[in-house]
């Protein structure tokens, strides 16, 4: 019975890893960059809906759900903006590593103007999910609300992205100019406008992500996205990079192994045997769970 | 004497590094060095030392990795826990040159038993596992509890009681605590001296025949595969190599503070960016342009210190301007149309 | 492509000399400045021109920004109470703050940058680990440092530095003291960040001291710096384990946290916190009803409702738009008790830094202090200050004195 309620306990973090590894697997798979940035998004999707909701707090339900599309919108468009000023100056730099130290910049300056801003005070986020989940077995198993929902809309990204992915132009688009930059141009795909459209989906993401990693736990500080950040991109390359049913595995699983391995051997030592699991699965799997093998030409 | 331009070259990167040496003394002696600016030298020099080891990592070596500051921890950790325990017995001068080969030969080891499953990965994988392997370095030497008494060594992974020791036991790595009182031995011509070391194996090594086969493995590891290059031999050559410079950055670390904690903040993912923030704005590859990049990227956040909370505010700006003016193809097309009829002075004014 | 690369190399190059020498000789000039101006001091200091220049050290930007700020607005509170109210002596004073990021490397740089700018006395670094790097440099200075907040036991083993909190050992014997006099639990459970100085710190004392005493420790389970959002297995296994009482030696972030989701686990045991745990009802939005019954030893609270804390707290917030925590509060105190032990021995600002220490040194023996954190503080010559942490616990979302 308590290895069930620890196996739930990491469903419950994997399920937040997951959401915003589906974010993060956007951008990275895409535009094949490491979006060094994206947990920061999260944090500022957190901060509109701390501020938004903090303003309309007498209109309940209609507060809460204003708040968190206002946040979706704005993340959006910073995404689209952070793209077009940071990112896209770089592309076809003579190395990919320029754009990555260029979103470490752009980390920063998220990180030091919400310091500024909202000052380094923790702030404590009123979870958007009300519902306290359900019980089984005469209360000893639980399953929290926030969970049941993260895993859902989880689901629900997922399919919308399979679909959106594999059965829209846009979506093909983006297909092609993961496979190719260069020759999607000459089929006529406007590369600028699909990677600034997987910036503005992946930035949308980040905002829900946003909502429900600070709805399960509720500390909203100018640093809240940027340890989820890479725990992201741990998840999307455990899952396989580009993979974005792999970003949900790799999510779950690292959530699950995070609160086993800290139960049942160590909670000092935890970290250390998460990144240990993570190096033996790319060991014996180098391009992770659902990742494909590209062969190599010379 | 027949110079050829690899030569002059390395010759003006030791003469940058030897002039900057003498100014700084100069100015020290004249009384002209402030506390602040005098302060910096030390640190400046290990980071120049980390950011080639990690050039030939990312820029020679051509894998990228994310966890160097790892090795950087362990060779900070094992200098220091020896000159601890050594304090009284060995007079300063021989105890901190066999600290540095005890930090670089340890740092060394895990370069290569690290490398092992490391080399084996590509891209992005390859970086997530040293990123990985930083992370457990960290957390791993957090567990540490290491104390010495009347009857020796002392060790546990789980707390300080564990160790059991008598009343007259000193702790030498006390977990989180890590280790204080660290003898401060280093200092900038030390550093300096260091840094040269690692300048001329660097240097040396990539004009040398293995230095070629490395970079051919970089350029193309099928091609060079098939031309009878051991690839796995010279990556983890480079890779250990890079590893125990990046030790002996360490050992220069852990014995200028008197406190050494295995925080994120020294020796974290982050920190470790920052090195690659170094390497990259100084050129990948370009191995005199990541001790230039070093010492300014070091020197950037100091000088901002007038603008409060502001800093790291302007900081970051300044750092992806300064990205975007080196690496964008547009603006270097620009610069170069704009001023392909200028003389080479004022493309070096613009540019900055 | 290669020739580009020349002109950036070349652009660094040139860059590096000009960085270099400007890095050089800009502050290089202040320093000459302000080695002008103490001299000038000296000559002018019958007429009242000098000033005292006290600095203070904390993280003013990264995850510990809170602290930091803390410290250094507090103590500017103090400093610009004591100019209004006509200085020290008679003399005004000069006060400015630096960052160092939480990191000790930085942290001495700080003091290296305030010394340029004619420091004479410290108050900090906020930070344990990072006091006790800059605590090497006033040692050779020889410079008188009174860290507010520094709580580990390496942080005063100078003769030149003193603390005005309490030492971390000090807490957690305290702490295992008090739970046992007061017969609270038989089953404890610590939760504690074994990647934190001052948290590992009060563990391993807490732990040491509860071996003789009437409760027993039944989980004890760490968390990191990296990892601590998720603390249903710490708190599963304290479950489990029976625990009637959680210790939690660590800041109230974490904390709050814990509360939260001890309460959505229906897991209601006594928690049981130290200073660090002050700031928990000033968090923004929180829900105070989670804290319900939480105990705490701490020196500060800010809802008290003495005069000395009632204005304190208001002219805070008027400034800084914050309820100030026990850091502030530290600094705060830290500054008067500068104050006292300077008007103690009539010390004046065209003293040498050394003697300014000196004297400050011999002051701190012999001065019996009344502040924000206690009402009555003496100090060792080891630099330990003396003073009772008091139990609080809070009812209806405010600090009641546990007695």
């Amino acid at each position: 019975m308590s290895f069930l309620t620890y196996l739930i306990n990491g469903l419950s973090l994997g399920s937040i890893y997951a959401i915003i590894a589906l974010g993060y697997t956007m951008v990275y798979g895409i535009a094949k960059m490491l979006n060094f940035a994206h947990g920061d998004f999260i944090m500022v999707g957190c901060y509109v809906i701390f501020s938004i909701s903090g303003a309309l707090s007498g209109n309940g339900v209609m507060g809460t759900v204003i708040a968190v599309v206002v946040s979706i919108v704005l993340c959006s468009l910073l995404g689209i903006t952070t793209e077009f000023i940071a990112y896209r100056p770089l592309r076809g730099a003579a190395s990919p590593l320029a754009v990555l130290i260029t979103a470490i910049g752009v980390s920063y300056f998220l990180e030091n103007l919400a310091l500024i801003i909202f000052g380094a005070d923790v702030k404590s986020f009123s979870s958007v999910i009300t519902w306290k989940g359900i019980s089984f077995a005469g209360g000893q198993l639980k399953i929290q609300g926030v969970t049941i929902v993260t895993i859902v809309i989880s689901l629900v990204i997922l399919i919308c992205l399979q679909l959106f992915i594999n059965k829209t132009k846009q979506g093909q688009a983006m297909l092609a100019v993961a496979e190719d930059k260069g020759a999607a141009t000459l089929m006529g795909i406007n590369v600028n406008k699909t990677i600034m459209l997987t910036f503005a989906i992946g930035s949308a993401l980040a905002a829900i992500a946003g909502a429900l990693l600070c709805s399960a736990y509720p500390n909203l500080s100018p640093y809240v996205g940027a340890m989820p950040g890479i725990k992201a991109f741990v998840a999307a390359v455990l899952g396989g990079i580009g993979s974005i049913p792999g970003a949900m595995i790799g999510g779950l699983v690292l959530g699950i192994v995070e609160i086993l391995s800290k139960t049942y051997i160590s909670s000092q030592l935890s970290d250390a045997i998460v990144f240990g699991i993570l190096v033996i699965v790319l060991i014996v799997k180098p391009t992770g769970i659902l990742g494909k093998v590209i062969q190599e030409k010379v | 004497m027949h110079m050829d331009k690899k030569t002059k070259d390395n010759l003006i990167t030791y003469g940058i590094v030897i002039a900057a040496f003498l100014v700084v003394e100069v100015l020290a002696m004249t009384g002209k060095l402030s506390s602040h600016m005098g302060g910096l030298l030390v640190p400046m020099t290990y980071y120049a030392i980390i950011a080639v080891a990690l050039n030939l990592c990312v820029g020679i070596l051509g894998e990228l990795s994310i966890g160097h500051c790892g090795f950087m921890c362990i060779g900070a950790f094992t200098s220091a826990t020896f000159s601890k325990v050594m304090a009284d017995k060995i007079p300063s001068g021989p105890r901190f040159f066999i600290a540095f080969i005890i930090g670089i030969a340890v740092a060394a080891l895990f370069g290569f038993l690290i490398g092992i499953p490391v080399l084996r990965l590509k891209g992005d994988y390859l970086a997530i596992v040293t990123l990985a392997f930083g992370e457990i370095i960290k957390n791993v030497i957090n567990a540490f509890y290491i104390g010495v008494d009347s009857k020796g060594f002392h060790f546990s992974m789980e707390n300080q009681m564990a160790l059991n020791l008598e009343s007259d036991g000193t702790m030498i790595i006390n977990g989180a605590m890590g280790i204080t009182g660290t003898p401060k031995d280093a200092n900038f011509m030390i550093g300096i001296g260091v840094l040269l070391i690692s300048l001329v194996i660097v240097l040396n090594l990539i004009n040398s025949r293995d230095g070629r086969a490395i970079m051919a493995i970089r350029d193309n590891h099928i091609a060079a595969e098939a031309s009878g290059i051991n690839v796995t031999r010279y990556k983890m050559l480079a890779f250990t190599i890079s590893a125990a410079i990046a030790g002996s950055a360490g050992v220069l670390y852990s014995h200028n503070i008197t406190t050494l904690t295995a925080s994120s903040q020294y020796f974290g993912y982050n920190a470790s960016i920052m090195i690659l923030v170094y390497v990259v704005l100084g050129g990948i590859g370009n191995i005199r342009g990541s001790v230039v990049a070093a010492c300014i990227l070091y020197l950037l956040p100091e000088l901002l210190r007038g603008l409060n909370k502001y800093r790291m505010l302007i900081y970051s700006i300044v750092l992806i301007v300064m990205m975007i003016v080196n690496w964008s193809p547009k603006v270097i097309e620009w610069r170069k149309r704009t001023f392909a009829n200028f003389g080479f002075k004022k493309k070096v004014k613009v540019v900055k | 492509m290669k020739k580009f690369n020349k002109v950036i190399s070349a652009f660094m190059t040139s860059a590096m000399v000009t960085a270099m020498l400007a890095g050089c000789t800009d502050p290089a000039s202040t320093a000459t400045t302000n080695s002008q101006e103490p001299a000038q001091a000296t000559e002018s200091s019958s007429d009242n021109g000098a000033t005292f220049k006290i600095g203070a050290i904390g993280p003013l930007t990264g995850g510990a920004a809170v602290y930091g700020n803390a410290v250094c607005n507090a103590a500017e509170l103090a400093v610009e109470e004591i100019n209004a109210a006509g200085g020290i002596n008679g003399y005004q004073v000069e006060y400015s703050k630096e960052d160092d990021e939480l990191n000790a490397e930085k942290s001495v740089n700080a003091y290296n940058t305030l010394k340029d700018w004619g420091m004479q006395i410290l108050v900090g670094s906020t930070t344990s680990a990072c006091s006790i790097a800059v605590s090497e440099n006033t040692k050779a200075d020889n410079m008188f440092q009174l860290t507010p907040s520094g709580s580990a036991e390496e942080c005063v083993k100078y003769d030149n530095v003193f603390r005005v909190c309490f030492s971390d050992p000090n807490q957690g014997i305290a702490s295992a003291q008090y739970i046992a006099d007061h017969n609270l639990a038989t089953k404890v459970g610590i939760i504690y960040d074994s990647s934190d100085v001052y948290s590992s710190g009060i563990c391993q004392k807490f732990t040491e001291e509860a071996k003789d005493k009437n409760f027993e420790i039944v989980s004890s389970e760490a968390f990191t710096a990296d990892n601590a959002t998720d603390f249903s297995v710490q708190l599963q296994k304290a479950k489990d384990a029976g625990a009637d009482l959680v210790f939690l030696p660590i800041y109230y972030q974490a904390a709050s946290l814990i509360l939260t989701q001890a309460n959505t686990m229906d897991y209601k045991p006594v928690f049981f916190g130290v200073d660090g745990m002050d700031g928990i009802l000033s968090v923004e939005n929180f829900d105070t009803k989670l804290a319900e019954g939480v105990m705490l030893l701490t020196p500060f609270a800010a809802d008290a409702k003495d005069d000395l804390t009632v204005n304190f707290v208001k002219n805070y917030q008027e400034k800084y738009g914050e309820v100030p925590n026990q850091f502030a509060a530290d600094a705060y105190d830290a500054v008067y008790i500068i104050k006292q032990a300077l008007e103690a021995k009539s010390v004046t600002p065209d003293m040498s830094t050394s003697d300014i220490c000196e004297a400050l040194k011999g002051a701190m023996t012999e001065i019996e202090a009344s502040g924000l954190t206690s009402a009555k503080m003496t100090w060792e010559a080891s630099g330990e200050p003396n003073k009772e942490p008091k139990a609080v616990v809070i009812k209806e979302g405010a600090y009641v004195s546990a007695e």
